[in-house]
């Protein structure tokens, strides 16, 4: 952005002024700030560098009338809302992880430590498979534990504690003993800028995984009902909460506790021509490409969202592809081995003959998740509207 | 308990004293490296001597007959079934076994220090801990045929123990995933003010993976009653200490946490006992941590896997097994006390040895668990998936029954 002389010249003029701010020690923004305005070449801004809008437009669910009051809230305001519930009715609930004392990286824990004590909100060391172990141990001691991974992106050094352990506890035991008092929360998916380690999906990995059970909400009313059903499950599971919705998704949340239930999938929108099946950011992605298919191609589409990856309800999707006789599943993660794989398998093997066009799959490529190419990465909604062309033409 | 908070006095750097929020320490303005020390490590605690006279008389837990012959009884009884288990796994009877051999001191002293109600996280070779506090034989041995009275349900490998009633966690092979669990148990133990201790047990192998750092760091910041009983036996499978660590063994990391550290004769009944009590007492008293290093040596091989003659000379073993025992310590000491001699010692021996047989005989017999405990407890209750693979299964099994070895198993 500057040349040495540009640089240097406004190095002078602040030492020119003589105030004991604009010695090189000084913290704050004054410095940068006052070199980016001397800088002839910030006045104006290059187009590539302004910030790319969002793929997806957020479609709010209505407001549910069974209950109770609501409150405007956005995302992380719902997951607080939940936990205050819980820790609330649930004297044994305790919140651990990194930072969420001060209310976390994402504000999903602001205020519960102040309401509700540092012995049951707390900050851990910054060591995830501690975090995941000492929750299955707090668990296995008939407490609930909501364990915070700050990032789904770093919740690989605590798979063997959740693949080995957790899933495990109660089957390899014979019952004796459970961990079924754990959830497991992290923020997950794609946010713009995210790139390889702050923004991954990583749920696939988990699928494979018997004894655990993972979800994902597409927005604030879904992500309270299920984070609930979460804590009042008695199996361990995995929440994961869609980071780029936080703040975007804002709807009417019920401020009493409610409980959506786990492994059902919802028909967000009808259709009889073909179906869609997504989970979390990307279900808002599909209903608006299935406007798209209405409005440019006259094909119906049906979109569901799936809502728990493990264990999934295949006779919802399957009853939908029965009627449509068409398959489209999406997703960020990468596409080898990504969960749409699991449903595609399921469905032709339940609905061969039923099928009009072969299952597609729209998702990530098979690369790490990159920083500056994230638009061209992600299955938005033009991939997905080329692939209802094909399949429609089949 | 003091622990270091957050300065609260406004920082003046006028003072030449350091103001960082990392450490408390004064500045030092020569420059040398603290040493460590290996050549002369953490002492290591005991009451007795290898000939099982107390050294010290004020250190003798001074337990009454019945306790200290309970203790050898404990110990033999599980040398006994070790010895009958490991043969039966060389005969096929069963698939595989780990013993205990010369570590029963290790887990008798502990065990007799807590409480019933506290909680134990073990690894593999903790056996006499769960004898010690009532396992019957007939379930050891069950879990180990894995037949159909196993509480188990016949999931796992032999020595894979667990009991919700004698508050005995169970057992899973991956190494050292107890220590954080361990915290946060004792965590929630602490929330309810029961007054109970949590006691995880772990070898000094497993005590080099991610989860033993990270449970003993958990357990310190967050003020956890719980004692880390470090089975220090000289090696892991093959790999002796040397390979495994280069510090002062496990006790001398404990400081390094923040947390009281021990170390101590792990053969040693008596010193286990006072140390693990004294621990306990602590732990549950000041809600912290204890690490206790108790130094032993593995006299058999790692597993039925093993043949540990390829790593180390029967000449080191024998030193172990002859010279150094926890069982034959403790008989020096009953014998010298009055309470045992070669008459006691034959009886119990027959006793013993029948008491063993007869569980073995009655385990052999007994069928194996129902194969529909195959797909139970995934969950806590059934999926729709799986009761379609499980109903698949049987149509499978129906039609190909004369390859499937049905007559083992409960109908």
């Amino acid at each position: 952005l500057l040349t040495t002389s540009a640089m240097m010249a406004a190095v002078r003029l602040l030492l020119r002024t003589g105030s004991s701010s604009s010695s090189f020690s000084c913290v704050h923004s004054g410095f940068g700030a006052t070199l980016l305005r001397l800088s002839p070449s910030c006045s104006s801004r290059p187009k590539t560098q302004k910030r790319h809008a969002a793929h997806f437009t957020y479609q709010p669910d209505p407001v549910p009338a069974e209950y109770g009051p609501t409150v405007k809230m956005n995302l992380f305001q719902s997951v607080t809302s939940a936990l205050d519930n819980r820790l609330a009715t649930d004297p044994t609930a305790v919140i651990f992880g990194e930072d969420v004392a001060f209310g976390g990286v994402f504000r999903c824990t602001v205020g519960l430590r102040d309401k509700y004590g540092k012995d049951r909100v707390f900050n851990t060391p910054l060591c995830e498979q501690g975090i995941v172990g000492f929750g299955i141990g707090v668990a296995a001691a008939g407490a609930t534990a909501i364990a915070e991974i700050q990032f789904a992106d770093y919740i690989f050094p605590a798979f063997d504690q959740i693949v080995n352990e957790a899933a495990k506890y109660r089957y390899r035991s014979g019952n004796l003993f459970d961990c079924g008092n754990l959830t497991i929360r992290a923020p997950w998916g794609c946010v713009g800028h995210g790139s390889l380690y702050h923004s991954q999906s990583p749920e696939a990995f988990f699928a494979h995984c018997p004894g655990l059970k993972i979800v994902v909400p597409r927005g604030p009313i879904q992500a309270k009902g299920l984070l609930l059903s979460c804590f009042a499950d008695k199996n361990p599971c995995i929440f994961f909460e869609p980071k780029i919705l936080y703040r975007a998704a804002v709807e009417q949340v019920p401020t009493e506790p409610y409980h959506i239930p786990l492994s059902q999938a919802e028909v967000v929108q009808e259709g009889s021509d073909m179906t869609f099946v997504a989970w979390g950011t990307q279900v808002h992605v599909m209903r608006e490409v299935a406007t798209m298919a209405q409005e440019k191609l006259g094909v119906s589409c049906e979109v569901i969202d799936l809502r728990t990856i493990l264990p999934w309800d295949v006779e919802t999707i399957c009853k939908s592809v029965v009627k449509t006789g068409r398959l489209l599943i999406s997703h960020e993660a990468p596409v080898t081995g990504g969960f749409a794989a699991e449903i595609s398998s399921t469905v032709q093997e339940q609905c061969f003959l039923n099928l009009e066009a072969p299952i597609t799959r729209v998702c990530g490529y098979d690369t790490p998740f990159p920083h500056i190419f994230e638009p061209f990465y992600i299955p938005d909604k033009w991939k997905c509207f080329e692939a209802v062309k094909r399949m429609i033409s089949y | 308990q003091v622990h270091l908070t957050r300065c609260q006095q406004p920082f003046d750097s006028s003072v030449e004293k350091p103001q960082f929020p990392g450490a408390s320490a004064e500045f030092v303005d020569h420059l040398e490296f603290i040493q460590p020390n290996v050549i002369s490590g953490i002492p290591i605690y005991r009451v007795m001597d290898r000939q099982g006279q107390i050294i010290n008389p004020s250190e003798d837990p001074k337990l009454p007959k019945e306790t200290v012959l309970n203790f050898y009884q404990k110990m033999t009884l599980l040398n006994t079934m070790d010895r009958i288990l490991y043969e039966s796994q060389r005969q096929g009877r069963i698939s595989f076994y780990m013993t205990n051999y010369g570590e029963e001191g290790t887990h008798i002293g502990s065990a007799a220090a807590l409480e019933p109600n506290d909680l134990v996280f073990g690894q593999y070779r903790e056996a006499g801990v769960l004898m010690y506090r009532g396992f019957p034989l007939d379930l050891f041995m069950a879990q180990c045929y894995a037949n159909a009275d196993d509480l188990g349900k016949g999931r796992q490998m032999p020595v894979h123990y667990g009991c919700r009633d004698l508050n005995f966690v169970t057992i899973s092979s991956p190494l050292a995933t107890q220590l954080p669990q361990a915290a946060g148990a004792a965590y929630a133990l602490k929330r309810e003010n029961s007054n109970r201790a949590v006691v995880c047990y772990f070898g000094e192998g497993a005590a080099s993976e991610g989860d033993a750092h990270a449970g003993f760091n958990f357990a310190a910041t967050l003020e956890c009653p719980l004692i880390f009983f470090c089975r220090n036996n000289g090696y892991a499978i093959s790999t002796p200490t040397d390979e495994q660590y280069r510090g002062d063994g496990i006790a001398a990391r404990g400081p390094g946490y923040g947390m009281l550290s021990i170390r101590v004769d792990g053969n040693d009944v008596f010193a286990v006992y006072n140390v693990t009590k004294e621990a306990r007492r602590r732990a549950v008293a000041e809600n912290q941590p204890f690490l206790i290093e108790a130094m032993t040596y593995r006299i058999g091989h790692h597993s039925t896997s093993d043949d540990s003659s390829a790593y180390r000379s029967v000449d080191e073993v024998n030193y172990w097994d002859k010279q150094d025992h926890p069982i034959s310590r403790l008989r020096h000491y009953m014998t010298a006390c009055g309470w045992w001699g070669e008459e006691e010692e034959r009886a119990w021996r027959k006793q013993s040895r029948k008491l063993v047989m007869e569980a073995f005989e009655r385990a052999e017999k007994r069928l194996k668990p129902h194969p529909d405990l195959l797909f139970t407890d995934v969950y806590n209750e059934m999926t729709p998936g799986l009761d379609q693979q499980r109903e698949s299964f049987w149509r499978h099994i129906q039609q190909y029954k004369e390859h499937y070895p049905l007559d083992l198993y409960e109908k």
